[in-house]
């Protein structure tokens, strides 16, 4: 099917199975995606809100900015307040133990996310009725379906055995206020840290049995994509029926960006964090040195008055007066380049073979994303014994010395779906200036005033229509793929 | 068996995080326990399998009566700014504002249920002077009103069910949703606020691990301190109103559990206490805010009488993460 007849405006809406409202915008061109504007339709204001309040008070407003990335915008609200540096106060840091259990906690909510990701957010798209002739429907949509999935029944009960954890570390998930600027509130006993090896070697369990069907290591060691093709057709784990099915469909090659890749780092130690922070490029397959200050908001696309700026000075009013703006996500660019966030970017940056080379071959598509959130969650699992191995219940979990009360802080971290950051000033305790930039307003935003789509916007385009489609499903492949969060979006 | 409750589930303006809660149901797992309250969800943004076209056309036919259901969630405030207009949120796919297929879709519900503080009351959305006019479904704070007006109540007989906190404990919303199925939840079943007495018939105070130091007024001093934090970290779990401390969060905790104090999230206007949440405001040494039912005069007289009581135990563990006194039998003999 081919010419004009087939042109047409798609607006595709509720996107569901994403965490909040999303609407995207499709210009259908022969049959194919050939524009596409994302539209972030909600607006919170937390930056506003923040203004005024006292500079504790963001610990309990900071996590509740999203309800799947709560544990991520704790610590990135608690590194920028620690990160406050005035004359006069000593420089302190956070207690080993401290840093191992906020490790822990955000290491849970981060793999509870790919896991949620994969298992409810992602995979029911392969028992869309568009695939129903498909030889392999059934049995993707016995195991898939969203909510009647054979594969839910086990997944829920290992998700929230995961989530125990965060009962000892952490009191509560999501919300917590355990994770202060320089350690955590709560302190774990001997008792409890063998508790916590248990429910780790329960999760460990279920994924080596039905996520993987492999042990963690053989994942996390997966080094090429060949070596990967070949655990996904011999492997009976729900990751290889992902594999085998996107082989299938050739979702290597969907939904592919051309840009940089950017990670803040993620999991701190003393050696340095596990995943190291950068920009990848994928032209000379190479890291470098990610510029702080190079990150920049436009907002000539979006909701906003005046101009947007660099996230420390900068705090553009919401307006929806502007005529060429769509969204209330704002336009972060590194250096007035795009970038791509997330599980990939992260093992990119890092240096992952796997990852490294599946790009190299393929490009950065939907495979890509869905394959480095899996060989993470393995990787992350494996440190997680380690840090809780490293913990001493006879040393302190935090330093409670007070922070400084004026000044400016930046807190950066990753969220399961990329890099986000916080930037604030404190003036004699109060924030006078709060300013957030999450993983899915890099990934998801519009255009800039170059004209130069943002990410997903890009990744769409040349998506293809099935026959007999009304609405694509290779985009809601695509969408899905990066994992949005569009509370935290627009926050 | 008649055939299942059909549930409908909206979100505005939240942050998903009730959901993400609910999702860690145990003992049964979220959807074994709704398949066995014959609850079916027909929508639900974060898990069902219908998109975009096939959702909108589901929750417009809804709205029109020609697609039955019976049970309304909504998570996340009711957005009206800017000026009343609701258009910061306009549903996706749509171009109208969230906050009119909610109200659309209550006149439809037999129950309509708030999920979470921020559906009952406005919450953290409504926060920091509420620049977006947030508010709940039938509240706006602790005033009366909301979306659907004081008075609304919804085609099975009851008033939006409030299951307040931020987040919610998803056996609060297990528990209310078996009750409706089960047909025996009444106007009775609910408190003041409409939340479910199933859990606001309890005080977070009830079962509080810190309950000995509470009694001697042994008080912590910092966040992880194993003391009292009544006295000076915000803690208001005396007043607030929940069984955070008998029904354990994700298997074992609470907040007070994990070192910080209760901010009593399940009661309107929670967002805003008028101090820092962590510290407690004092009059002339005496925190302001006191237990529920408690003279004040009492309190001080029995604050000073246990304070004077104190045993050495809870003297030198209250303001420390770890015990260093532990309790021991008289009778066997040493140090």
């Amino acid at each position: 099917m081919s010419g004009a007849k087939n042109d047409r405006r798609l607006i595709l809406g509720p996107f569901n199975r994403v965490e909040g409202d999303l609407e995207v915008r499709i210009d259908l061109v022969d049959g194919a995606v050939g524009e596409a504007r994302v539209t972030s339709p909600l607006y919170r204001g937390f930056e506003a809100m923040l203004v005024g309040k006292l500079a504790s008070d963001a610990l309990t407003y900071a996590p509740r900015i999203c309800g799947i990335c709560s544990v991520s915008q704790s610590v990135a609200a608690a590194r920028a307040l620690g990160g406050v540096r005035a004359s006069g106060h000593a420089r302190r840091s956070t207690p080993p133990n401290g840093t191992h259990s906020i490790n822990l906690v955000h290491a849970v909510e981060n793999i509870a996310d790919h896991l949620t990701h994969f298992y409810l957010f992602f995979m029911p798209d392969f028992a869309r009725a568009t695939y129903a002739a498909e030889p392999w429907y059934s049995a993707a949509a016995e195991r898939f379906v969203a909510m009647k999935g054979t594969a839910s029944a086990q997944m829920l009960p290992a998700r929230a055995g995961l989530m125990a954890m965060l009962g000892v570390l952490a009191g509560k998930w999501p919300h917590t206020l355990s994770i202060q600027p320089f350690g955590s509130t709560r302190a774990i006993s001997a008792a409890e840290k063998a508790r916590l090896r248990l429910m780790l070697v329960g999760f460990r369990a279920f994924l080596e049995t039905t996520l993987y069907a492999a042990p963690l290591e053989a994942i996390a060691g997966l080094a090429t994509r060949d070596v990967l093709y070949a655990y996904g057709e011999q492997s009976q784990g729900d990751f290889a029926r992902f594999l085998r099915l996107s082989q299938g469909l050739g979702l290597a090659r969907l939904g592919r960006t051309a840009i940089r890749h950017l990670s803040f780092g993620a999991y701190a130690s003393a050696d340095g964090p596990l995943f190291p922070r950068g920009v990848f490029h994928a032209e000379t397959a190479s890291a470098s040195p990610l510029p702080l200050a190079a990150i920049a908001e436009d907002v000539s696309h979006a909701w906003y008055k005046g101009e947007g700026g660099v996230p420390s000075q900068a705090a553009p009013a919401p307006d929806m007066a502007g005529e060429d703006a769509y969204s209330w996500c704002k336009a972060p660019r590194l250096d007035g380049h795009v970038a791509e966030v997330g599980a990939l970017s992260r093992q990119l940056v890092a240096g992952h073979p796997l990852l490294r080379d599946m790009v190299a071959r393929d490009g950065a598509g939907v495979e890509a994303r869905v394959v480095a959130r899996m060989v993470e969650l393995a990787l992350v699992v494996l440190a997680m014994e380690q840090w809780l191995a490293a913990i001493d219940p006879e040393a302190p979990f935090r330093d409670t010395a007070p922070i400084a009360s004026s000044g400016e802080g930046m807190g950066l971290t990753e969220a399961a779906r990329g890099s986000l950051g916080h930037w604030l000033r404190l003036e004699d305790g109060r924030i006078r200036h709060y300013q957030i930039i999450a993983p899915t307003t890099w990934n998801f935003s519009p255009r800039d005033a170059r004209g130069t789509p943002g990410p997903l916007e890009q990744a769409l385009v040349g998506a293809p229509l099935r026959s007999g489609e009304s609405e694509p499903v290779s985009v809601q492949h695509i969408v899905r793929s990066f994992d949005p969060c569009m509370v935290c979006t627009v926050h | 068996m008649s055939r299942p409750l059909r549930l409908i589930w909206l979100q505005s303006g939240g942050c998903g995080g009730c959901t993400l809660s609910l999702l860690g149901a145990q003992g049964p797992d979220l959807y074994t326990a709704l398949k066995g309250a014959g609850v079916e969800i027909l929508w639900h943004p974060s898990l069902s399998e219908a998109s975009g076209a096939e959702a909108r056309d589901l929750l417009a036919a809804a709205a029109r009566g020609d697609e039955p259901f019976d049970i309304l969630c909504l998570e996340g405030s009711v957005i009206n700014g800017p000026a009343g207009t609701g258009r910061f949120h306009l549903a996706a796919g749509t171009g109208q504002p969230m906050r009119d297929m909610v109200a659309a879709l209550a006149q439809r519900a037999a129950h309509v249920i708030a999920v979470g503080s921020c559906a009952a009351f406005g919450g953290i959305t409504a926060g920091g002077g509420n620049h977006v006019e947030a508010t709940g479904l039938a509240y706006d704070g602790t005033t009366a009103g909301g979306l659907l007006g004081a008075g609304f109540i919804a085609q099975g007989g009851l008033p939006v069910i409030n299951i307040a906190g931020c987040p919610i404990h998803p056996g609060w919303f297990v528990d209310t949703i078996l009750q409706l199925a089960a047909g025996d939840l009444t106007r009775a079943d609910l408190d003041e606020w409409e939340r479910p007495l199933a859990y606001t018939a309890q005080l977070v105070h009830h079962g509080c691990a810190r309950n000995e130091y509470y009694e001697f007024k042994a008080s912590a001093e910092d966040l992880g301190d194993l003391g009292c934090m009544m006295e000076n970290l915000g803690c208001i779990g005396t007043q607030a109103r929940a069984d955070c401390n008998i029904r354990a969060w994700n298997g074992s905790g609470s907040c007070l559990d994990g070192g910080y104090p209760c901010i009593n999230c399940t009661a309107p206007a929670f967002e805003e206490p008028g101090h820092a949440f962590v510290e407690t405001p004092k009059i002339s040494g005496i925190p302001i805010g006191l237990p529920t039912d408690m003279p004040k005069a009492w309190f001080v007289a029995l604050a000073s009488l246990s304070k004077a009581a104190t045993p050495k135990r809870l003297k030198e563990n209250a303001a420390k993460p770890r015990a260093s006194v532990l309790p021991r039998d008289k009778r066997k003999g040493g140090a």
